[in-house]
């Protein structure tokens, strides 16, 4: 049976929780240690952008399986005031809060499948998934 | 949990970082070591992550936060431990740790410390020598 959960994200200490539980579906599903790395700290970076810039949300984990490969995908989601320039959110250093801003290009990096929706006003959702190689 | 312990052995503190952080926990460690130097007098800090499974770009920021202020506090901060699979994906992360000077291990972080602090103790108020060592570490 492959994991699906959805968890909310209301505080710092809900991006240890998703932490935690990303990593135990990618242990689950044998992703190599640096892909499992990889995957929680991107999960990381995006968990804290919802907080920080959606005003908190959800996340989905979804195990995958497809043919011979196996994965995991991650959606975050938040009812924020969106993203106005998603070109220049996704570039390393630009951020309007005071992070680092490396969360969303970073987590683009980490991931093999990266996709932004986001309508202002509406809010913001972000797809990633990592992939056994 | 909501405090990291800080161990002082002579000048030197000692912290091991056993547990996934959240927000607040980071940052309370951030006062608290600014404090202990202080109190402590102490001129080194050997923070070990070798524990920690992942470092995001928050923890990333703190762990610089904290050598930044230890070094405004005349105190040298080495990050030990740091696991491969960490260091790998920091740097994908786009974060290389400027600013912060790592080791290998324990053992090894304080030989860094031991030799930089011999340096300014045998130069006395030698504040130019800490920015070029900083830098070479870049």
């Amino acid at each position: 049976m492959l994991r699906d959960d959805t968890l909310s994200l209301r505080s710092s200490e809900d991006i240890v929780l998703i932490r935690q539980a990303v990593r135990a579906t990618a242990v689950d599903l044998r992703l190599t240690l640096v892909d499992q790395t990889k995957i929680v700290t991107a999960a990381s970076e995006l968990a804290r952008n919802t907080l920080d810039y959606g005003g908190g949300g959800t996340v989905r984990i979804q195990g995958l399986q497809e043919g011979g490969r196996r994965g995991l995908r991650l959606t975050f989601e938040d009812k924020g005031p969106g993203i106005p320039d998603v070109e220049r959110a996704l570039k390393d250093g630009y951020t309007t809060g005071n992070g680092l801003g490396l969360g969303l290009g970073g987590a683009r990096r980490l991931s093999s499948e990266f996709a932004l929706e986001s309508r202002p006003g509406e809010g913001t959702k972000v797809t990633i998934a990592r992939w056994t190689s | 949990m909501d405090r990291i312990p800080i161990l002082k052995m002579g000048e030197y503190l000692l912290v091991t970082v056993q547990v996934d952080m959240h927000d607040r926990l980071a940052m309370t460690l951030q006062e608290d070591l600014a404090d202990r130097i202080v109190k402590a007098r102490a001129r080194a800090v050997l923070i070990d992550i070798s524990a920690l499974e992942v470092v995001d770009s928050f923890i990333g920021r703190m762990l610089g936060t904290i050598a930044a202020i230890a070094r405004v506090l005349d105190a040298e901060t080495v990050v030990v431990g740091m696991r491969p699979a960490v260091a790998i994906t920091l740097v994908e992360l786009g974060l290389a740790l400027p600013g912060v000077r790592t080791a290998l291990n324990v053992e090894k972080g304080m030989e860094i410390l031991r030799r930089s602090l011999g340096k300014s103790e045998g130069n006395g108020a030698e504040a130019s020598v800490q920015p070029a060592d900083v830098d070479a570490q870049g």
